[in-house]
């Protein structure tokens, strides 16, 4: 085992979403490598209430990887440097002592920041909500097994599925485009058949709302896929371009 | 307080078919007239206010989290339970109920359990159509899997992420419902208190917790479905924000409070590595459908694992068990894993840990076999641990998970407050002293989509309808409660952090009130909470202002409930004189180290009622009758 580390952090704070921001800088000592990354932020928040500070605002909840909740930028790069690692599975046994760790949160208007590092990410729910869900009310459901589903879509499907909307793949891109987010869903359900009867219109609406929010368009760097701790492809927002180019082409704009 | 299970009459297996042929309905045109609040949208709580949008009631739903999508049931890994018998291995809805009842250690409810057994299968309809990739054979039917405590394979799965999957589809549906105008969803919204008018429950209060503005929200009756109390101990496998401020709260407004002693202690989870430690981690039960459990025969063998030779390794829960093997229920499971390591023989830098081994299972089917089955597993495991579980066997060791015990509910799942309804975890109903894995999800899902759709109809159609104006007398009064006591928190100006205490009240929990309970030690724990919340009050250090985002606050306010709540936690367990299920009091045992329940005089639920501020609860019991099942001593040998 590794013994403990000093680290110097520079962190974003700000106030609330009125007010302006600037990076300030602590000092995290006695780190352990076995912490997670947010262990260490909850050691130096102690501190700080300790000293009559405000601890420094971040979002975490399941601290397991699968919730979404925890965004922050690490170095440049949001969740940090571990590929396919949320930052609250980001461990200190990936740095070293004396390090110098930069921290702010997700960049992006559609995300505006609430307080430090928290920002608003409600936008991710809206394009939800413009069409990513199957129609079906409960109880008129068919039995299970009357539909057989190849396994390798379905396996397909699941990979899609697996986004857990942090929103990081906005974070890391440069026209904070939501193309990962909406193509993970899009995908998922597109896949199914289950999903087929809505699928033209579902493109079309969730790339509106898409637009509506402020996000910007793909121009295929695949800084989200590099990014996304689900390592959702960008193969997927390929077929998201497809699955709209029919939808336009079938008229579904103009209903 | 009165107890009225309403149990419909009739045999069994017809009394949830009776019930939904007889209860009250209301009109569709009617119910667009109805309001109901949901708070939480886990499971429980998004498949209900779904639901009831989808019948045309008005729904406001409240969540902490930043999105509805993000609640803690997305974290559940292994599997959801239904009798479907697709591997036509025996299985049937009979078979379902009796496991559940069995593995709840005969504490639990027969005509809930039976119910629940009942609509498992339309779950699993519900959620193929709503798009949810349940794992699925090549000929592309649905697979099965097996989990504790059953003998059959009854468990559906997506991949270790089927609460993620199931929760999205709930969450989809819960959208829909929002874009059609049914449902409204306050996220960041935390619920401070309840608000009784006329012996009704009619509203809550609630938290804004980016302005910390505290406002009303009135309506026909009230959902919770907040889950359960597993973080009043601190460590353990529930999210950060999960909290039972809603339950408590509910309570000291008469809602009665069922079986608190009822905590699951799940026995694979990684280890705690250091005193930084903010929440433990569970690798899923599924595991144990591959992985060996075993320790070192002798006492301080430090040997790494692959060194010990098979001779010199205990495969415990193998010999002990034999018929259920690695795959016996979770209590049992765990307590052998205190058993082993009390005894010395336990693993890891701490000696707190059992080996879970892959070797064998690598051996037989390939890695790539065990890859495509816990692939993401073994990657949690390796980010937390930096060890790889595909060359060295995992350490693992039990860890507070799931809370049978929650708030009493009757049939309707109506908690004694008329028109409060309790979903999921939150509610005690369906598990009794112990859940089998898989059960969690199924029951959440049941109670939302299935049973309250009905039972609150049933409610509204039989009582008398009002909403009363959020300016009424009850809501000034609540709102004033729940400010006082943030603005209190916020004055004491000490000089110890929230989490120093809820780190020390957690401790005290688990080592006097966790695994093992005796009289002695939960008599040390009573005196010693008492102690630790006077301190509470005293000497803590809250930092920022009430009209801000305040996160400190927050947690310090969930915290002053833990302070209380684990003082009946604790009394429950003191007055529950027997063993049962995840409640193993050491006076009350077999002779090999199994539970031993006391049928004659704890075959009840208990029912606590709150009687005031620094006043003695008072427990009530409710008889738990077995009318079809016969109860036996449990055995997993």
């Amino acid at each position: 085992m590794s013994k403990d580390m000093n680290l110097t952090l520079k962190v974003w704070r700000q106030k609330d979403q009125a007010s302006n921001g600037k990076m300030e800088t602590y000092q995290a000592k006695k780190v352990s490598p076995d912490m997670s990354f947010l262990e260490m932020l909850d050691v130096v928040n102690e501190d700080l209430i300790q000293k009559g500070q405000d601890p420094i605002a971040f979002d975490s909840d399941c601290r397991e990887g699968i919730c979404g909740t925890c965004s922050m930028v690490v170095n440049g790069v949001p969740h940090g440097p571990q590929r396919g690692t949320t930052v609250c599975q980001l461990h200190m046994r990936h740095f070293k002592d004396g390090d110098t760790i930069a921290i702010e949160p997700w960049r992006a208007r559609p995300f505006p920041v609430l307080k430090d590092l928290i920002t608003n990410r409600s936008a991710l729910d809206r394009i939800i909500q413009a069409g990513g869900y199957i129609s079906v009310s409960t109880g008129n459901a068919p039995a299970a097994n009357a539909l057989p589903i190849s396994k390798k879509a379905s396996d397909e499907a699941m990979d899609a599925a697996a986004c857990i909307g942090c929103g990081a793949c906005v974070a890391a891109c440069k026209n904070a485009s939501a193309m990962l987010f909406v193509s993970a869903k899009v995908g998922h359900l597109g896949l199914l058949p289950q999903g087929q009867p809505e699928r033209d219109k579902r493109v079309w609406k969730m790339i509106s709302q898409m637009d509506k929010e402020g996000f910007g368009n793909c121009t295929n760097t695949y800084a989200c896929e590099s990014v996304c701790p689900k390592r959702v492809s960008a193969s997927f927002i390929a077929r998201l371009n497809r699955d709209y180019a029919v939808a336009v082409a079938k008229g579904e704009c103009d209903r | 307080m009165k107890l009225d299970a309403k149990i419909p009459s009739g045999p069994l297996e017809t009394k949830w078919s009776h019930y939904k042929e007889h209860c009250k309905l209301v009109n569709p045109a009617n119910k667009r007239k109805f309001s109901v609040i949901v708070v939480g949208t886990g499971l429980a709580g998004a498949s209900a206010a779904a639901s009831l949008g989808e019948l045309g009631y008005n729904v406001t739903c409240f969540c902490y989290q930043d999105s509805a999508r993000r609640a803690h049931s997305i974290a559940a890994q292994g599997g959801i339970n239904a009798a479907k018998n697709y591997p036509s291995d025996g299985d049937s809805v009979y078979r379902l109920f009796y496991d559940t009842i069995k593995g709840g250690d005969f504490r639990a409810r027969e005509a809930n359990v039976y119910r629940l057994a009942e609509v498992s299968n339309c779950i699993i309809d519900q959620c193929v159509a709503q798009g949810v990739p349940f794992a699925r054979e090549y000929g592309g039917l649905l697979t099965n899997r097996s989990f504790g405590g059953a003998q059959v394979s009854r468990t559906f799965y997506a991949r270790g992420q089927t609460g993620q999957q199931l929760l999205l589809g709930a969450y989809q549906a819960l959208s829909r419902q929002v874009a059609a105008g049914k449902v409204k969803i306050f996220s960041r919204t935390e619920m401070l208190d309840l608000v009784v008018v006329k012996g009704e429950a009619k509203g809550i209060v609630v938290r804004d917790m980016v302005t910390g503005k505290i406002s009303s929200y009135a309506a026909d009756a009230v959902v919770l479905a907040t889950g359960g109390y597993g973080n009043t101990f601190f460590l353990s496998t529930n999210a950060r924000g999960c909290n039972c401020m809603a339950a408590w709260r509910s309570y000291k407004r008469g809602a009665g409070f069922a079986n608190p002693c009822y905590t699951q202690i799940h026995p694979t989870c990684i280890p705690v590595s250091g005193d930084h430690q903010s929440k433990l981690t569970l690798m899923s039960e599924s595991l144990r459908n591959d992985g060996r459990v075993w320790v070192p025969k002798n006492k301080g063998d430090k040997r790494p694992p692959a060194q010990i030779p098979e001779e010199d390794r205990d495969y415990y829960l193998e010999t002990r068990y034999p018929s259920f093997g690695n795959l016996a229920p979770r209590d049992v499971t765990s307590r052998a894993a205190k058993l082993v390591c009390d005894a010395g023989r336990g693993v890891g830098p701490t000696g707190l840990g059992v080996y879970l081994d892959f070797s064998e299972a690598i051996g037989r089917l390939g890695r790539k076999a065990i890859e495509e089955r816990y692939g993401n597993l073994f990657e949690m495991y390796e980010r937390i641990t930096g060890e790889d579980a595909y060359e060295a066997p995992m350490r693992i060791f039990p860890a507070v998970h799931y809370t049978m015990g929650g708030l009493w509910v009757d049939y309707n799942l109506m908690s004694t407050i008329p028109g409060l309804f309790v979903l999921g975890e939150a509610n005690f109903s369906d598990h009794g002293a112990n859940r089998l894995g898989a059960s969690a999800l199924m029951q959440g899902l049941s109670d939302g989509y299935f049973v309250l759709p009905y039972t609150i109809a049933n409610y509204f159609g039989s009582s008398k309808k009002f909403v009363p104006s959020t300016d009424s007398e009850e809501f000034k009064e609540a709102e004033k409660t729940a400010s006082d006591r943030i603005k209190k928190l916020l004055s004491i100006n000490g000089s110890r952090t929230p989490t120093s205490f809820h780190r020390e009240l957690g401790k005290l929990l688990w080592d006097n009130c966790g695994m093992a309970r005796s009289e002695e030690s939960l008599k040390t724990a009573l005196k010693k909470i008492a102690v630790i919340r006077d301190e509470f009050w005293k000497n803590l250090k809250v930092v920022g202002a009430e009209n801000e985002l305040n996160q400190t606050l927050e947690l310090a306010n969930r915290i002053s409930d833990y302070m209380e709540f684990a003082e009946l936690l604790c009394k429950d367990a003191l007055e529950r004189r027997e063993s049962c299920g995840g409640h193993f009091r050491v006076e009350y045992q077999t002779e090999d180290n199994e539970a031993k329940r006391d049928d004659e005089n704890f075959a009840h639920v208990a029912v606590w009622e709150y009687t005031g501020e620094g006043k003695e609860p008072v427990r009530n019991v409710e008889p738990l009758k077995y009318e079809v099942v016969t109860m036996s001593q449990r055995s997993y040998k």
